[in-house]
């Protein structure tokens, strides 16, 4: 049966690498990564009338809330900008990343039926959430371009940088969520607490103000800390042209990524080869 | 010669048992371990959790077209070793070397989800099981006239019976085209006509050059299909080679059986949806007995238990002769049953030859059956000797003709 083709020799013992196979086996399953995900994305609207809609009713409502809460009622500074389209370009991001962490977490257990009874690199599971993540951020970001041709904001040349300040935000929940799904496949408490966190996070973050703005010097260095701000201000700087890139709170931002992003990877494949057995 | 294609040494599984632990009782380890051992092998476990092989030191080498079945008892092995060569679960030593593209079958319909319709899900089930997508464009028209259901296609499968769905699943995967493939004989399931396809799609698996691992509680399907066969019991490999002698060497574990009027049955999976208890054979008046006259009436009882409710549960008796070969097969009517003990008699009046038989017992739902078990107990069905008659022997046939019609003038 060998028609010429290249032997190929796959050896199978304990104990998993870390290594360049990682990249040429996702490679080699990358279409069951696109099914996988263009699944998810067939499967939420089927049966409804409003169909995509529905992806749009979330940012919008709560961009909404955030602008009557926050500017509205307690007349936040917004720094020069309409706060519908701060908040907007706040919600952005942010929901991508939510969406990507939890979906992560969860998306072993949710994929448990597959992993116990086919083979394929695990690691399209998680990445697979966040690309569902991503696809949803792309719809909504579609209205997003429209409210700002509607309010006469015309994108500078910044908004060239935004699509990495998006990669920033997916490797940022990635990296955490890499680490938190196989514990999650062990010990269920995991998905109970991830809602919990991010909700805290949304707030502790410049979702709906401006953290130039808001937040007093003092607590300035702690709110740092969280590095979904320095994304989110960036995402906004890059396509409202508002506030300032901060150097210093984006490396440290991208250092944290690096380290979860590769403590994260390094868990997963040694928790890969037992999760048929642990879900 | 060239190298085997499949290639296993050593090959072990182990599987720590015990309660589901929570974080607490994990951190509590971790702390305990920590503070009493602090210099000690991280790997000490502390009680509570049992260690369990599933497979101990199996090796085997295969060379391309060979076909082996892989056979034994429930809970020998078989399923584990699938997983560890389909790499879905890893081993704990021992090393597997494969030349080539690997595809296994433990199960039908994976991936498939009811919300989308019949061609989406021949998309994603082949991108599952690793076709890419050129692949399954090309062969689209084969798989969908192979499992019939064109005019569903774009239907949601969720509105599909439950008939349609396994057919277009194993439509799917009879069309994979691997090197290497592992197939699990529950596979072929479905009314007479569509069995018949798969088991003929699998005989050409097997025969066109493929290697094929083939699992099957049918002694007789590894023996159309296999050339070679391999026995396992309790994780270890017993018997290998020639496919005649390893199913002689599995059934002859009963050969010594002693003739048993009444067999209690062994439980079946841990998490199985009922088991049987026991299987009596009696007289038309309640007597257990061993020995029959052939082309009396007697009966099978077979008691069994139900863990959960389940609808449309079929209880069916199989008796079959010493080496295997299927004589007749007894069932209930489909009956809703709730969980609790049943039992069920089944009259034996098939006119068959003096001989010794040997039952199957098998419980299922719909499509599905969760117990399963071949090659219990033993009865003679004795020779009845009547004066002038000539005697009847099996050896004229596995049925008795009663009819003698009186020779006339043409």
């Amino acid at each position: 049966m060998n028609h010429g083709k290249a032997q190929l020799e796959k050896r199978i013992v304990a104990g998993r690498g870390f290594g360049p196979e990682i990249v040429s086996e996702m490679w080699e399953y990358r279409e069951l990564f696109w099914a996988l995900a263009k699944r998810s994305v067939l499967v939420r609207y089927k049966q409804t009338v409003a169909g995509v809609l529905w992806a749009l009713l979330r940012p919008l409502v709560t961009m909404v809330v955030m602008t009557v809460l926050f500017g509205g009622l307690m007349k936040m500074p917004s720094g020069g900008v309409p706060y519908p389209l701060l908040t907007f370009a706040g919600i952005l991001p942010w929901m991508l990343f939510a969406q990507s962490l939890g979906g992560a977490t969860n998306s072993l257990v949710a994929e448990g039926a597959l992993i116990k009874k086919v083979y394929f690199p695990r690691l399209i599971v998680p990445l697979s959430a966040c690309m569902t993540a991503l696809i949803d951020f792309l719809i909504a970001g579609v209205v997003f371009a429209v409210m700002m041709a509607l309010y006469g904001y015309a994108p500078t040349w910044r908004v060239a940088v935004a699509p990495l300040f998006v990669l920033m935000a997916l490797l940022t929940a990635l990296g955490p969520g890499l680490l938190l799904s196989p514990l999650n496949a062990r010990y269920r408490d995991v998905q109970h607490l991830t809602p919990f966190i991010i909700q805290m996070g949304m707030f502790l973050s410049p979702v709906g103000y401006s953290s130039e703005a808001v937040v007093p010097d003092r607590w300035r260095l702690l709110y740092s800390l969280n590095p979904m701000t320095p994304v989110i201000e960036g995402f906004r700087w890059s396509v409202l042209g508002t506030g300032s890139l901060r150097m210093t709170s984006l490396l440290y931002a991208s250092a944290f990524v690096l380290v979860f992003l590769l403590s994260g990877l390094w868990f997963f494949r040694r928790q890969e080869s037992v999760l048929a057995d642990v879900i | 010669m060239s190298k085997p294609v499949v290639e296993v040494f050593g090959l072990g599984k182990r599987y720590r048992i015990g309660r589901q632990r929570t974080i607490q009782d994990g951190l509590l380890r971790m702390v305990n371990n920590w503070l009493l051992h602090p210099v000690r092998n991280r790997r000490d476990r502390s009680a509570g959790t049992e260690e369990f092989w599933a497979l101990r030191d199996v090796s085997f080498e295969l060379q391309a077209g060979e076909v082996l079945g892989i056979i034994g008892a429930n809970g020998a092995g078989k399923s584990t070793l699938l997983k560890v060569l389909s790499q879905i679960t890893e081993p704990t030593e021992g090393e597997i070397c494969l030349r080539g593209r690997l595809a296994s079958l433990l199960e039908v319909g994976t991936g498939f989800h009811p919300e989308l319709t019949g061609r989406e899900n021949v998309y994603l089930n082949g991108a599952v099981l690793g076709m890419k997508k050129a692949e399954i464009d090309s062969k689209f028209d084969q798989i969908v006239e192979f499992s019939g259901v064109e005019r569903f296609l774009d239907t949601p499968i969720k509105r599909y019976s439950s008939g349609m769905f396994v057919r277009l699943a194993f439509a799917v995967a009879a069309h994979l085209d691997p090197e290497i493939m592992i197939v699990d004989e529950v596979l072929a399931v479905g009314d007479e006509r569509f069995r018949s396809k798969s088991m003929a799609k699998m005989r050409n698996a097997a025969k066109s050059g493929r290697t094929v691992l083939f699992v099957s509680h049918s002694m007789q399907s590894v023996k159309q299909l296999c050339s070679v066969a391999m026995l396992l019991e309790d994780g270890r490999c017993t018997e290998y080679g020639d496919v005649n002698e390893v199913v002689a060497a599995y059934q002859e574990g009963g050969q010594d059986e002693p003739l048993t009027p009444v067999v209690e049955l062994p439980s079946g999976a841990p998490d199985a949806l009922g088991r049987g208890l026991r299987l009596a054979f009696v007289t038309p008046s309640g007597q257990p007995q061993a020995t029959f006259d052939a082309g009396q009436t007697w009966q099978i009882r077979l008691e069994f238990e139900m863990f959960r409710s389940l609808q449309r549960v079929i209880a069916g008796v199989g008796v079959t002769r010493t080496d295997g070969l299927p004589l007749v097969t007894y069932w209930s009517n489909p009956q809703d049953l709730s969980a609790g003990r049943y039992s069920v008699s089944f009259d034996v009046d098939a006119p068959l030859s003096p001989c010794e038989i040997r039952f199957v017992v098998g419980l299922s739902e719909h499509m599905h059956t969760f117990y399963y078990r071949e090659s219990l107990g033993k009865v003679r069905l004795a020779e009845v000797k009547e004066a002038g008659r000539p005697t009847t022997s099996s050896e004229a046939g596995i049925c008795l003709a009663p009819c003698r019609p009186e020779i006339q003038r043409a």
